[in-house]
């Protein structure tokens, strides 16, 4: 056996680590640079108008985004909505008003729902959620504000209501974690500062560790987005797939990940699988620039506070 | 008594010896050396470099970001900082022993000792049970983990763990054995048994410890040195130290009037 | 004085308000949870017999038969992504936690949070056309490589945070006892670790054993059980989908019993994983 210095050999370790570091950065830009060259076609053919062009028409070779893109957002801005407030209230109960040995119960539950499997949200969103909407909530907010433009039309159940719920429920635990790992930041001697002036714990908690934990919130909520723009199997079950821009929130609509889902195995022509490769493009560029901009938002903050 | 045990040989030697950290110079400039078969101890007040400087003997300081070494050191002649000089050869014949006791914590008493060897590629089982044996011995804990040799090293108390380390240390039959405060995290009664054997080890190994322990020093060291901000203020006999320092800041440190 | 006491009174009703709504959307968020566990169980359990572990399907529009071929697709191809998976992560791992102050790790670490952000379905797509384009057929293989470009990320992550754990003054141990670098890392942090980055590995696993969209379209899937890799291959989500979204009674019975098995299965795994991981955090061992 060859004797090699030490140095060498912990040389030789050291470019090895780096080879496979380097390796997997690699493989990052790699799976931009296939996705890029699988949608180039499209690309070509569609342009940027892609992204505003509504029709979406596999037999006639028509392919514009725009009913996805907007299907995507609008159930992903409705779940963050809704989420974002009641992950900020599950966290602050958390870290805020239970004792130690039960937070740490509550918060593996809270991360429970994180584990569960997007197909089983889904089932359960088929089986359960969307005949609630259908037959009680729907109904309830016709009934109760039928003057807001947003809940006209029938509702069947599946559509972008329905979706967004689940999402909702899929992303509290996302939000929740990255703020409850914010509150726990605060010290504890400024939580007693306010108490020693006197305020209520509402008080407190609005002083001490809100206000100062606002880029981070931000973070976390921009992250439970991320999560929500990519979300597939749940919101592929349950959004009705209707490639249309609707006003009303009980309409079916489709998101970049449901449509590909559905259509990919069966797409027949060479530029209906590139623009589906080109929606999946459009949504990596989304989802990736949303955690960019989470990322930067901590940074900011802290340079400012 | 004690002058005629020891050898007249010097085994280590630090000539101009400097360290840094970045652009800060912890270590200013050292020249001592060392007799074969003594205890040194460095004395002085916290914070001043003397752990530092220990770690420039073994090489261990280079390890941290940013750290630097000028200087010499030789051991038995040779510097050990010079180009070409494999320096995990170096800690081959350097022990140390650090101040809070870390022995592996998922090797077993046994395994905890042999490592060094182990890993050298000495695998025989006969030798390697020979080693730990009297390495337990001489680290006054055979008697102590025979039965349970292959329970986990962390499963002793603390004043044992540390004597497990100073066995670990041992296994590998370095000339020289460096001591970072190696009782400061241990209760009076582990540490009165460190500093009883050591009078064991001295037999055959140099020994250069740190202590922020005055008494301690006293007690157990040949020679001893004083620091104060990375400077060897002096170094001599135990003995003429602390009754007679040369140097006024020694005699201010030994009175206790600072420090 | 009549509006100091108001006043006081005013805040100690807005404290309590927001005291109600705190435990409330505590509620809310558990609520579902308990809902779809209950539902889950009492749809999936009950349709549970022997012959779903037991069987293959049947014909459509035959009753019986069962998941076998998907429970042991699912094993077969997470089982291929921790082959690819595992060596990377960790040696990234080791780079991130015995090298962090390089260039190269601190474009990791951000790699890293950008690869665990990308949507599953897209990496299906990139498997899609690196591994079924060349071969031309939907293969475990590509459900393989899919299922380890989405747990490279956690794994890498984990060991990274596992061996960053341990405490320096081992490795200047090590170091001291004259051990090249590379023997202190393999022999000593690595191997004390073990157990600990086997934990990671276990909440990867649970994260792709769930995963559905990637597989769409890389192993799609099969009624037949199969163990061949360049061939399409069953796994549980897909065949829950698959029976889900169909007409059938009975294929909806059965997929509420595969959902029964891979929740379980999951949630197990996550919270065995994720239980350990913070005794470990916690643990004064070191």
């Amino acid at each position: 056996m060859i004797k090699l210095n030490s140095k060498t050999q912990d040389a030789v370790l050291f470019y090895a680590l780096r080879i496979i570091s380097l390796l997997v950065i690699g493989l990052l830009l790699f799976i931009i640079f296939v996705l890029f060259k699988a949608a180039w076609p499209s690309i070509t053919q569609n342009g940027v108008k892609f992204i505003f062009n509504q029709e979406w028409n596999p037999v006639e070779n028509q392919f514009g985004a725009l009913p996805f893109i907007f299907g995507t957002l609008i159930t992903s801005l409705i779940a963050v909505l809704i989420a974002a407030p009641v992950s900020i209230f599950v966290a602050l109960f958390i870290s805020e008003y239970l004792p130690k040995n039960i937070s740490h119960i509550i918060s593996l539950l809270v991360e429970m729902v994180a584990a569960i499997p997007s197909i089983v949200f889904g089932l359960w969103g088929i089986f359960y959620l969307s005949p609630f909407v259908k037959n009680t909530l729907a109904p309830f907010l016709k009934l109760h504000f039928s003057f807001v433009p947003i809940f006209e039309g029938p509702s069947f159940g599946i559509g972008i209501l329905t979706a967004a719920l689940v999402l909702s429920i899929m992303i509290v635990p996302t939000i929740s974690s990255v703020c409850r790992s914010v509150f726990e930041l605060i010290p504890q001697h400024q939580k007693e500062a306010s108490y020693a002036l006197g305020s209520t714990k509402f008080e407190m908690i609005k002083m001490a560790v809100l206000s100062p934990s606002v880029s981070g919130i931000t973070s976390a909520i921009v992250l439970g987005l991320g999560r929500a723009l990519g979300e597939t199997m749940a919101v592929t079950m349950l959004i009705g797939n209707s490639p249309i821009i609707s006003k009303s929130i009980f309409a079916p609509a489709a998101t970049m990940a449901s449509v590909i889902a559905n259509e990919y195995t069966d797409a027949n022509s060479p530029l209906h699988v590139s623009s589906l490769c080109y929606l999946a493009l459009i949504l990596f560029l989304i989802t990736f620039l949303s955690n960019i901009f989470a990322k930067n938002i901590v940074k900011n903050f802290s340079k400012i506070g | 008594m004690d002058e005629l045990k020891q050898s007249d040989k010097i085994i280590l030697e630090a000539k101009n010896l400097e360290a840094w950290f970045g652009e800060f110079q912890a270590v200013k400039g050292i020249n001592v050396q060392y007799f074969e078969r003594t205890i040194n101890a460095i004395i002085g007040p916290s914070g001043c470099g003397k752990s530092t400087y220990l770690r420039c003997l073994n090489r261990i300081h280079e390890e941290i970001e940013g750290a630097s070494v000028k200087g010499e050191v030789l051991l038995e002649g040779k510097n050990i900082y010079s180009k070409g000089i494999d320096v995990v050869d170096v800690r081959k014949r350097i022990g140390m022993v650090f101040q809070k006791p870390n022995p592996f914590p998922s090797l077993s008493i046994l395994d905890n000792v042999v490592i060094g060897l182990r890993l050298q590629g000495i695998t025989k089982r006969s030798i390697l049970m020979e080693v730990a044996e009297s390495c337990l011995k001489k680290a006054a804990l055979w008697e102590e983990v025979k039965d349970k040799l292959s329970s986990l090293g962390t499963s002793l108390s603390g004043g044992q763990q540390q004597r497990l380390c100073i066995a670990r240390a041992l296994a590998i039959n370095p000339p020289v054995l460096l001591m970072d405060e190696p009782t400061s995290a241990l209760d009076p009664i582990a540490t009165a048994k460190i500093e009883e054997l050591m009078n064991e080890i001295k037999l055959d190994y140099t020994v250069i410890i740190v202590t922020h322990n005055m008494q301690q020093a006293a007690r157990i060291s040949d020679y001893t040195s004083f620091f104060v901000y990375g400077k060897m203020i002096e170094h001599g006999l135990s003995s003429d130290i602390f009754t007679n320092p040369r140097e006024k800041q020694t005699e201010d440190y030994i009175s206790g009037r600072f420090g | 004085m009549k509006v100091t006491f108001n006043y006081r009174l005013v805040r100690s009703i807005k404290n309590q308000l927001f005291t109600f709504v705190i435990v409330l959307s505590a509620a809310v968020v558990l609520i579902p949870l308990l809902m779809i566990i209950q539902f889950v169980f009492r749809e999936g359990a009950s349709s549970l017999n022997l012959s779903f572990f037991t069987e293959l399907p049947k014909p459509v529009g035959e009753l019986g038969g069962g998941m076998l071929h998907a429970i042991l697709g699912t094993t077969y191809i997470v089982l291929l992504g921790v082959l690819i998976a595992v060596p990377i992560g960790v040696t990234c791992g080791i780079y991130l936690s015995e090298f962090s102050k390089s260039k190269i790790s601190k474009t990791l670490k951000v790699t890293v949070d950008l690869m665990s952000g990308i949507p599953s379905i897209v990496i299906g797509i990139f498997a899609y056309l690196m591994v079924v384009v060349p071969l031309k057929s939907f293969s475990a293989l590509a459900g393989g490589v899919a299922l380890s470009i989405i747990m490279l990320p956690i794994i890498i992550k984990t060991s990274e945070e596992i061996l960053k754990l341990v405490p320096n003054h081992l490795r200047e141990a090590g170091l001291a006892l004259g051990l090249p670098r590379w023997k202190v890392i393999f022999f000593i942090i690595l191997k004390g670790s073990i157990a600990n980055l086997l934990t990671g590995i276990i909440l990867a696993v649970s994260r792709a054993a769930g995963e559905t969209a990637p597989l769409l379209f890389t192993a799609f899937g099969n009624m037949y059980l199969s163990f061949n890799i360049k061939e399409p291959m069953a796994t549980l989500p897909v065949q829950i989908y698959t029976y889900a979204i169909s007409p059938f009674k009975d294929w909806q019975r059965q997929a509420w019993a595969g959902a029964f098995v891979l929740m379980v299965l999951i949630l197990s795994m996550n919270l065995f994983a994720r239980y350990f991981l913070s005794r470990i955090k916690d643990k004064k061992g070191y």
